[in-house]
């Protein structure tokens, strides 16, 4: 090849890089957890609209980071992030879908869905104060149910994450023990067990070493057929992780009551409710030195509220219930003022 | 003033030490060339270049440019200092020295501390040592003494593909092949012959989960060994044929030639070889994330999990909140890092130049 031809392939090679952005573009990034669903919505709406969405999920503290910086449209969170740094940073937070964390375990001879936990077992798991699989505490919630004489090995995510933090959110709510002596964040201190990077990690090590037990993204476990575990709710009643049950948590959650929509589905009392259920969060400039961009990202947000739902079910997200998506489509005309004031979303 | 460039003519044996030491104390890079019988060995020929004025003139772009770029070198290098430095600052103020020695890594009450990093970083870059070296010195030797012809090209090739597969590869492989196979095999076997032996004993002890320090030392070791390899090959090449030749020729055995010739020749370039496998090791990131089981905790047991200083940045960055305390002892961590790499590196030159100018 001819050094023309060279410089001319290096052209090329940049070139692609360099695509004129469309012209109602717009980005955001942040979180991993809904990043499976804002890419298929993207495709979707981009199609349908034009604009696309550029969506990079680095992971929620970057997409705090990047909104704050204002470097992003909008940034993503797992984890509702603090009322006090959203006032200083002049954001609007909303949830724009929810997902579950379900427990995962390798046991011989132990299917889907077969064993049932309590939060407290779990906590206690966790905890190292359970060691066995044959503990009196577990074969009492599993009658009929053969438990081996094996060691429990517990598994985490050792990379900070918003599964961590909704899983240990959970255990906090229900253990006293836990919420005094580790606490809740995106990572933690754990007393005992592994740590595996990411969620395939996990339920690669759980995969690995029999006895063990770990928990994923309700998505990452249905798409692998990942061997599950029924937990007790907080109505006493021992449910499997399932779209309806992540629903019923979703609906039975305290919306009106909740600052900045960062209502807990953790435990809810709904009779079918799954007790570990999360929505995840937008983060918007209550100020956007890009108004036309801002508007945008809520165009999209409101087409995936409207028209999204199937995408996200079949990804197994929840989509908002209604009565929140309206309350969210306010707060967006109330909250978000282009430079002389006005409303930008109408 | 008249430039010069060295040309040595030697015979079919190529440069020898007094060339090296020219070499390193006229800054020059010194040609060898074949000769034949004729011409004496050693001989100097002095080839007059350009005159300075003109070809100065012509050359004062490119010198700039050639300056410009070395540089960009020592700015990036500063720039990453200062950075580092300056992020880490907050936690020295806030903790002060007991950073270093608190084993205490808590993101919910905000707690921070190295220890359990410092001694995972240290623990499995010394296990992967251990495991290397002799492995490495035994394949060079194998390949420049008693190897024969034909094995020596497909082996030493072997040996620079697998320094070139990227450690993303040796992380995954390892967490799907050599995990379950620790977990099975080797460490109930290892627990099995060293559990009853006290103070040893402990080292092997608790359930064999597969991750943890023990296997980070391993695939570590199987990272840096075709990288050692390679450079104790280049070194044993380099004694001079003709000092084991007189050794063979008083009658020594191969294994006496190793000990006596061959070993003590290179020793301070070996230990220098050595010292950048661990230059590699104590950096090595995505490998070890993958198999040392990331818990911040310090146990006796080598089968237990632990956390390096790399992997706990690979882990904890992305959640790290803008302007936290977190991010500052991750920032901390990092410059750790570069200083223990610093260390390491700067004794490795010094070795290696002992031996340049022994």
């Amino acid at each position: 090849m001819s050094k023309i031809h060279l410089v001319a392939a290096a052209v090329a090679l940049l070139g692609t890089f360099t695509v004129p952005a469309g012209a109602g573009d717009f980005t955001g990034a942040g979180a991993t957890f809904p990043a499976p669903v804002y890419a298929a919505w993207g495709a979707d709406y981009k199609a349908k609209s034009g604009s696309g969405l550029n969506y990079q999920a680095i992971g929620s503290g970057g997409g705090q980071t990047q909104i704050l910086n204002r470097t992003v449209d909008f940034g993503a969170s797992d984890a509702p992030m603090a009322a006090e740094k959203l006032e200083s940073g002049k954001l609007l937070q909303f949830p724009t879908v929810i997902g579950a964390v379900v427990p995962i375990v390798n046991l011989e001879g132990i299917k889907a869905d077969q064993l049932t936990l309590t939060g407290s077992v779990l906590a206690d798991i966790y905890l190292g104060k359970i060691t066995k699989w044959n503990d009196p505490a577990i074969a009492k919630l599993n009658p009929g149910v053969t438990l081996p004489t094996l060691d429990i090995v517990p598994t985490y995510r050792s990379d900070g994450s918003g599964t961590t933090y909704v899983f240990v959110d959970y255990l906090a709510t229900i253990s006293p023990e836990w919420k005094s002596s580790v606490g809740v964040a995106t990572s933690v201190k754990w007393p005992t067990g592994n740590g595996a990077k990411g969620n395939d990690g996990v339920a690669g090590g759980v995969k690995n070493s029999k006895g063990s037990i770990g928990y994923v993204e309700y998505v990452y476990a249905a798409a692998n057929n990942l061997t599950t575990a029924k937990l007790v709710n907080k109505a006493g009643k021992p449910v499997a992780p399932s779209v309806p049950a992540f629903q019923t948590a979703a609906a039975t959650a305290d919306w009106a009551g909740a600052k900045n929509f960062a209502a807990s589905m953790i435990d809810t009392a709904g009779e079918t409710a799954w007790p570990i259920t999360s929505a995840t969060f937008a983060l918007l400039p209550k100020d956007p030195k890009d108004a036309a961009a801002s508007l945008e990202v809520m165009k999209f947000f409101d087409w995936a509220y409207t028209d999204g739902g199937p995408i996200a079910e079949k990804l197994h997200y929840i989509p908002l219930p209604s009565a929140v998506q309206a309350s969210v489509r306010a707060a967006w005309k109330a909250e978000i003022k282009d430079a002389s004031g006005a409303a930008i979303w109408k | 003033m008249i430039r010069t460039d060295v040309v040595i003519l030697r015979g079919a044996n190529g440069p020898t030490e007094d060339d090296a030491r020219w070499s390193h104390d006229w800054g020059t890079t010194i040609v060898t060339v074949e000769t034949s019988a004729a011409l004496p060995p050693g001989h100097l020929a002095a080839r007059p270049l350009a005159t300075a004025g003109h070809a100065d003139r012509a050359e004062a772009p490119f010198r700039i440019a050639l300056t410009a770029a070395a540089v960009l070198v020592l700015v990036l290098l500063g720039a990453i200092v200062v950075l580092l430095f300056n992020g880490g600052f907050p936690v020295l103020v806030r903790f002060g020295l007991s950073f270093f020695v608190s084993t205490d890594w808590n993101p919910v009450t905000e707690n921070y501390g190295a220890a359990v990093m410092l001694y995972g970083t240290l623990v499995t870059s010394a296990l992967a040592l251990l495991i290397a070296f002799p492995t490495s010195l035994g394949i060079a030797l194998f390949l420049t003494e008693v190897a024969p012809e034909q094995l020596r090209r497909p082996i030493g090739t072997a040996i620079q593909l697998l320094a070139a597969v990227p450690s993303i590869i040796y992380g995954m492989w390892g967490f799907f092949v050599v995990v379950p196979l620790m977990s099975a095999h080797v460490q109930p076997l290892l627990k099995a012959v060293f559990g009853p032996i006290p103070l040893i004993g402990a080292l092997f002890s608790g359930a064999p989960a597969g991750t943890g320090i023990l296997t980070a030392g391993l695939i570590l070791a199987l990272m840096i060994m075709p990288f050692i390899t390679a450079m104790f090959v280049e070194i044993f090449s380099s004694v001079p044929p003709v000092l084991k030749e007189a050794a063979y020729g008083v009658g020594a055995t191969t294994t006496e030639v190793f000990r006596a010739v061959t070993v003590p020749y290179g020793r301070s370039a070996l230990v220098g070889a050595v010292m950048l496998g661990l230059g590699r090791a104590l950096g090595e990131t995505m490998a070890v994330t993958f198999v040392i089981g990331n818990a911040n905790r310090i146990a006796a047991s080598l089968y237990s999990p632990g956390a390096s200083i790399a992997s706990t940045i690979a882990n904890e960055f992305p959640e790290a909140g803008p302007g936290s305390i977190k991010l500052n002892a991750l920032l901390e961590l990092g410059f750790s890092l570069f200083v223990i790499s610093f260390l390491v590196l700067a004794l490795a030159r010094f070795l290696v130049r002992n031996r340049l100018e022994a």
